[in-house]
């Protein structure tokens, strides 16, 4: 019954991915344009004709994008042309290079804040402030402080994935069941077993949560970030298209974007998945 | 005149603070028992008397307001591993399998042991609650009752001097009550573990018990009597009814429950118990009898 329901499902994702192509394909198919009385030859020169092609590109066009960048990804012709896979590997490593950075900091200042009920009332508000602030409102201050662009989007993204993850590791540590910390101590466990052997495993699950969280939103940063600095990464690759007025690589760079943020979900899903337990 | 008990409770009081503006609440106050090397004591009483927290202190996990308590003529400050205990609610480790779990256990408590002598530990005990077959699963596959068995593996696997058991069988169905009771009763004659164990099960304490501690209900709560079980071992669940003393003895420990301290038992029964020998007059209701 489940085979079959997943086998009709992704019958209709693909009927509706049908359907958006041919609506798609249809709305940008060549329209007649009326010369009226333009002599012909004149209309040629002037670059003008009966069938005009639409501005936004066809299906056809962007199967053409995806298949030339992803037939060499990798080429280098001098520092504005670059192959896609170059630039993904900008973004992605700013991305780990941040998140890794914000997780050194975030995982311990989280069991910190779970752990003594004073740090937690005593860095809230800061928190509170830092965490609605939006990661490029930092971006001014990394440039001029920092005075490197790809060293500041990398403090970007640390600055944005280190609140999810700071929060949700304080809140499964605070969370540990009594009992758990019970046996702990009737068993004489030391501070530094205890957090490894019974407080990290039982906050593992919610700590991967926030860092999926963290890493959803770096991803969505990472782009607005390279946009801002430029040099290299998709962001600044899609930047770039646009002032090229190649809206086909624009397309294809943002479905690249959703693909690869769907990936690096995927990873963190995983992962979660092998920490978590069943509670009874 | 006697050589000192293995466990010496003396005037333990536990006050909580009351909620603002008002008196703390004393829950319990002036409590005074021996616990003897190998003797299996039951303390019952009404929810609110402080069972729990009168256990938790004496596993070092509570500190009591007033009062002390003596193991082997030391004071208790803290939790050790030479008590182990036994939660309401399993608190197994949800990630660890069984074996994990046990092993946990058995390394915090002989640090020095290698992976082969650990794991032999583990084995012996998981095998001695029966439940070999499911050493490798996690706490989420097993029935309630094959949990507490674990808990009960674990808490005898460090091999305790005493082990603390606070309503183990409590979220339990009558019929594996009955047997995790028999299989506890069979291993603790076997070991002569001596053992300190919080009920409300009149039946459950008749069973296990050599002596049974009654509480009075909260505020102010106090051990007004110390029954010793008339009943002569080995006592079973199946035969435990035909002993003349049976009936005499609930209905008394009933009796007590239902309407509050009476005439202590040892002044009712003419045989097979401990004659009264301190029957000195202290304050309130409370009268102890010691052996």
């Amino acid at each position: 019954m489940s085979q079959s329901l997943s086998l009709r499902a992704g019958l209709v994702s693909i009927l509706i991915l049908l359907a958006f192509i041919g609506a798609w394909w249809g709305a940008t198919l060549p329209t007649q344009v009326d010369l009226g009385d333009m002599d012909p030859e004149y209309a040629a020169m002037m670059g003008l004709d009966t069938t005009q092609e639409s501005d936004i590109p066809t299906p056809g066009h962007i199967g053409s994008a995806i298949w030339t960048h992803l037939s060499d990804p990798f080429y280098v012709k001098g520092s504005n042309d670059m192959g896609i896979g170059i630039q993904l590997a900008h973004s992605l490593w700013r991305v780990l290079a941040g998140f890794a950075l914000a997780a050194m900091v975030a995982v311990p200042l989280g069991f910190l804040i779970g752990m003594s009920p004073l740090m937690h009332k005593a860095l809230d508000p800061y928190i509170q402030i830092l965490k609605p602030i939006s990661p490029l409102a930092w971006m001014p201050l990394a440039l001029y402080i920092i005075q490197d662009a790809s060293i500041s989007s990398i403090f970007v993204i640390f600055i944005c994935s280190i609140w999810p993850m700071m929060v949700n590791t304080a809140y499964g540590v605070s969370s540990v069941r009594d009992d758990w910390l019970a046996v702990a101590k009737t068993l004489e466990v030391g501070p530094i077993k205890k957090a490894f052997k019974v407080i990290l495993p039982a906050a593992a699950p919610t700590i991967l949560t926030g860092m999926r969280i963290s890493m959803g939103i770096a991803w969505l940063v990472i782009v607005a970030a390279e946009m801002l600095v430029g040099g290299t990464g998709i962001g600044y690759f899609i930047w770039n298209e646009w002032n090229n007025l190649d809206l086909a690589n624009v397309i294809f760079a943002i479905l690249l974007i959703g693909v690869v943020g769907m990936i690096l979900d995927m990873i963190f899903g995983l992962l979660g998945k092998v920490v978590s337990y069943k509670e009874v | 005149m006697t050589t000192p008990s293995f466990i010496q409770v003396d005037g333990l009081e536990k006050t909580f603070p009351g909620p603002a503006g008002q008196e703390p609440v004393t829950v319990f106050q002036n409590l005074d028992f021996e616990i003897e090397k190998g003797e299996f004591v039951c303390l019952i009483g009404h929810s609110g008397c402080g069972k729990s927290t009168i256990l938790n202190i004496l596993a070092g996990l509570d500190a009591a307001s007033d009062g002390y308590v003596f193991m082997e003529n030391k004071e208790l400050t803290g939790p050790g591993l030479d008590r182990g205990v036994v939660f309401q609610g399993h608190a197994l480790m949800p990630w660890l399998t069984v074996r994990e779990n046990v092993a946990f256990a058995v390394k915090s408590r002989f640090k020095r042991h290698s992976k082969d002598e650990v794991n032999a530990q583990v084995e012996k005990y998981v095998d001695m609650v029966g439940l070999t077959p499911a050493i490798d699963k996690k706490p989420h596959q097993l029935s309630g009752g094959m949990r507490q068995r674990v808990g009960i593996a674990r808490a005898f696997a460090i091999e305790p001097k005493m082990l603390l058991m606070d309503e183990p069988f409590g979220a339990l169905d009558a019929l594996t009550r009955g047997v995790i009771q028999d299989e506890l009763l069979a291993i603790c004659q076997a070991t002569s573990q001596t053992v300190f164990m919080i009920t409300h099960d009149v039946d459950e304490a008749i069973l296990l018990a050599d002596k049974i501690l009654l509480m009075t209900t909260g505020p102010f709560a106090e051990v007004a009597e110390v029954a010793y079980n008339p009943l002569h071992k080995p006592r079973s669940r199946q035969e435990m009814h035909h002993d003349g003393h049976y009936y005499p003895f609930r209905n008394h420990l009933m009796d007590f429950l239902v309407n509050g301290p009476g005439t202590p038992y040892s002044d009712k029964a003419t045989d097979g118990t401990p004659p009264a020998l301190d029957k000195a007059p202290r304050t309130g209701p409370r009268r102890v009898v010691s052996a």
